[in-house]
């Protein structure tokens, strides 16, 4: 059988991408987009639904950023509300481990495996800034080298969670009036430099026993992170020389932690523009991304390369002379894109060598390094090319992240998905019923290979 | 027009005697899945009840309120409350959803955006139960904190170890309305003109400061549409009737007879106008463990029989009534003329007792022309009869 695209649709965020200004653009809060972007994914068979968080309003120039959609709502209450409305579509989103405790984290999502019958799926990060502690008990106090310490205990310590029911415990025979065969059932113990915490786990072992492990990261820590503990990586890489080279570096180091090539699957973002003919939608990618990057906006991607106040800089006019402020970025606060930065002089130099070239003003500059859109074309075409890509080894299938709430799926699941069927790259039908059968994971490996904190 | 008499039930496992999972319709393999919860509440909904609540707990259950105590005859384990109400709220239509909240051990930013968001995905129907936990054993789920073991008296004065986890409760309900209403109504202007999605000017900071936690905010989750999901708190002792008279909207009492109820009344009024809360609705209501049948002896030998599978009586810290359906109509009528506004029914056995309080008790009552007879709102708050409250950081 052909190598099967595993397709999963991001629920439209707080980035610019998200266009709210288009006529079409509804509510990003009122539970029936949410319903609908679910329903036009589960119609379309795909694997999971993803939505981000973020806990804290981003602020640049030291005010609430008030350019992109602004506000969301709670990952996990949406997801089980969504189990109601949905019975098949995975059902996914990040949840922090550095504002959370393992217990509650493994709580919760032990309820919503349960509540949606097997579709939880979790992605864990992690962030170190006191700008988001301010809204939290713990505060700011994790130093920035412990993040991948904590995010791996925390992991660890769900395992022990998820792990300390067998499944077997509840007997519920009336008659000898024996609910629990076993007392200890739910036991656990964690003694590690994050925590220390144990007692009895209270939610029976769920459907597949421990949620589905996102992990989104590019950085070495990130890949390994995702080599021993994930069932699922998110990338950015969108080229096809990019994309192989990442996929054969992770796959390869799946051996030394006893995992198979299949056991992560690694699922690059994609943004996508259809049209009825390729110049249509060559003409409608453009338009998109004169609306995803405003003049104004394109001023302030510059703010957080440049680290400084640019707002009297022409965004028609070339990029500003002046150099980058290196060092800790105060510009732009609650935002972890600006970390990718990590040489600001030299993208700086980048951008103005692209500029020379191509005869480029700022907000053209600012389009043409963040807002290429992945796969331009007709659905014919679009479908080839995914299905190229995923054929190619250059990943397993797809983020796919729409413009548009809640209807920016839509065409794709009624144009390109029934292509992608025809080309036998795509389930016609769901065959299995829970996110781990979805994603061909098989069952959930034992706890004695659960993730190690060093 | 008389004034209107609320009811709802708590919900808890296969029921709130220890043995009601072994009775015949028990369902006691299901407690753990969607369709056993969402017949409950489609049950209550039929009956016209004001709302359900959703018992919680992160320790496993145990008879002994600081250890396990290793039994296997009894039901253990639960799932989170929160998200039990979110996966029926989009299958229910008028009902009102308050899941229990552990204050102790969680963050008020993570709640205040949970229940704001059931209150999204019930269009106005969320509540909280607001709950603290001074047991060392979930304490240690947790590690944070270590608490010794309280005496119950301990909620009797302030200063004790557990009257200041009911401090940190009432600083912990102010930080989540406060969230609720740090985004104004009107925030989201999409105004295409300057490029701008909301109006900054009507985002908050919060900026709460207390001995446990400061939170900064604005919230990210956008106000809810009730504005303030209810709050609301169980309470038998003066310092929880304190936290009740300051924080919620809705207070749970166990008088165990209607000179109880008067005076337990009483103290929360008092409490509430201390707080300069005094001119504000704050329903009290009644608790009562039930189990009713038609006959009265039935209703008395179902429990007894329910006793002797347990191995002893039920205890419990509110009344426990066996009689009919016309019975508790009396006593709940009794309460509700005392000055209560109505009564939180605790069913023995589910489903046994929801199906007699929804076709016995709640017809009993409409035929005395003492309760609704359809549903006249399609928010929790308008059940109760609160208007929608303005934004306290509002200006215009």
């Amino acid at each position: 059988m052909k190598k099967q695209i595993h397709l999963a649709a991001h629920f439209p965020g707080v980035n610019n991408t998200t266009v709210w200004s288009d006529p079409a653009a509804g509510s990003h809060i009122d539970f029936r987009s949410f319903v609908h972007f679910a329903q036009t994914a589960e119609r379309a068979k795909f694997d999971f639904l993803f939505l981000a968080e973020g806990l804290r309003l981003r602020e640049q120039n030291g005010q609430i950023y008030d350019l992109d959609v602004v506000g969301r709502p709670d990952t996990l209450t949406v997801l089980t509300a969504l189990a109601a409305v949905t019975d098949r579509l995975g059902l996914t989103g990040t949840i922090n481990s550095t504002f959370n405790e393992p217990y509650d984290v493994a709580r919760q999502f032990a309820t919503l495996d349960h509540l949606s019958a097997g579709r939880a799926g979790w992605n864990v990060v992690t962030s170190w800034d006191a700008f988001t502690g301010e809204n939290f008990r713990r505060g700011g106090y994790l130093p920035q080298d412990k993040r991948y310490l904590r995010a791996r205990e925390f992991l660890a310590a769900t395992w022990e969670l998820f792990d300390s029911w067998r499944g077997d415990e509840i007997v519920a025979d009336p008659r000898s009036g024996v609910f629990l065969g076993d007392a200890d059932a739910g036991r656990f113990a964690v003694h590690s430099d994050q925590f220390d915490i144990e007692g009895q786990f209270n939610v029976p072992r769920s459907p597949q026993t421990r949620p589905v492990i996102l992990q989104a990261g590019d950085s070495e820590e990130g890949r390994e992170f995702a080599a021993s503990s994930a069932d699922a990586i998110f990338t950015r890489h969108g080229t096809l020389a990019a994309g192989q080279a990442f996929y054969a570096d992770v796959k390869g180091r799946l051996a030394a932690y006893g995992r198979a090539p299949g056991d992560l699957k690694i699922l690059p973002a994609a943004t996508f523009v259809l049209g009825d003919t390729d110049s249509e939608a060559q003409e409608k990618a453009h338009e998109i991304r004169l609306q995803q990057v405003s003049g104004q906006t394109a001023i302030k991607f510059l703010e957080q390369l440049w680290n400084r106040d640019l707002s009297d800089h022409d965004p028609d006019g070339p990029l500003p002379a002046i150099d980058p402020l290196v060092g800790e970025n105060t510009i732009s606060r609650g935002r972890a894109s600006v970390r990718m930065y990590r040489d600001p002089l030299a993208t700086a130099q980048e951008w103005r060598e692209l500029a020379e070239a191509k005869h480029l003003t700022t907000r053209e500059v600012i389009i043409e390094v963040t807002g290429r859109q992945n796969f331009v074309g007709t659905p014919a075409g679009v479908a080839a090319a995914l299905d190229e890509f995923v054929q190619a080894d250059a990943s397993d299938g797809f983020v796919l992240v729409p413009h548009i709430t809640p209807g920016g799926l839509d065409e794709f699941a009624e144009t390109v998905v029934p292509l992608l069927q025809e080309r036998g790259a795509f389930r016609t039908e769901y065959e299995g019923t829970t996110l781990r059968e979805h994603l061909g994971l098989g069952e959930v490996r034992p706890p004695a290979t659960a993730p190690k904190a060093e | 027009m008389p004034r209107p008499l609320h009811l709802g039930v708590a919900l808890e496992g296969a029921g709130w005697h220890p043995a009601a999972w072994r009775e015949p319709g028990a369902r006691p393999t299901e407690l753990f899945t969607a369709g056993y919860w969402l017949d409950q509440v489609r049950e209550a909904e039929r009956g016209l009840l004001d709302f359900v609540t959703f018992e919680d707990s992160f320790a496993l259950q145990s008879s002994d309120r600081f250890a396990p105590d290793g039994r296997t005859d009894q039901v253990r384990g639960r799932l989170d409350a929160v998200l039990v109400a979110a996966r029926v709220a989009p299958l229910t239509g008028n009902i009102g959803l308050i899941p229990t909240v552990i204050a102790t051990h969680t963050e008020p930013f993570h709640i205040s955006k949970a229940i704001a968001t059931l209150d999204y995905v019930s269009t106005g129907r969320a509540g909280l139960r607001i709950r603290v936990s001074g047991s060392p054993q979930e304490a240690a789920l947790f590690g944070r904190r270590t608490f010794a073991p309280y005496r119950l008296e301990d909620a009797d004065r302030a200063g004790t170890p557990l009257a200041e986890l009911f401090d940190e409760a009432a600083d912990y309900v102010e930080v989540v309305r406060r969230l609720w209403d740090s985004w104004e109504d009107d925030a989201e202007i999409r105004d295409a003109a300057t490029g701008r999605f909301v109006d900054r000017e009507k985002l908050h900071y919060i900026d709460f400061e207390g001995p446990h936690f400061s939170v900064r905010g604005p919230s990210i989750t956008p106000r809810p549409p009730q504005g303030q999901p209810i709050v609301s708190a169980l309470a038998h002792r003066p310092v929880p009737y304190q936290l009740v008279g300051r924080s919620a909207d809705l207070g749970f009492v166990t008088p165990f007879d209607t000179a109880g109820a008067r005076a337990i009344l009483a103290e929360i009024r008092a409490a509430q106008a201390a707080a300069g809360r005094g001119a504000e609705t704050v329903h009290v209501v009644g608790d009562v463990v039930v189990f009713l049948d038609e006959d009265a002896t039935a209703a008395a030998d179902r429990k007894g029989r329910l006793d002797e599978l347990a191995g002893a009586p039920l205890r419990s810290d509110a009344l426990v009534f066996t009689g009919t359906p016309t019975q508790l109509a009396d006593l709940v009528q009794e309460w509700h003329e005392a000055g209560l506004s109505g009564a939180r029914l605790r069913p023995g056995v589910l489903p046994h007792d929801l199906a007699q309080v929804t076709g016995g008790l709640v017809p009993e009552l409409q035929r005395r022309g003492a309760f609704r007879t359809a549903y006249e709102a399609d928010t929790l708050r308008g059940l109760l009869g609160l208007a929608r409250p303005a934004n306290r950081y509002a200006t215009a």
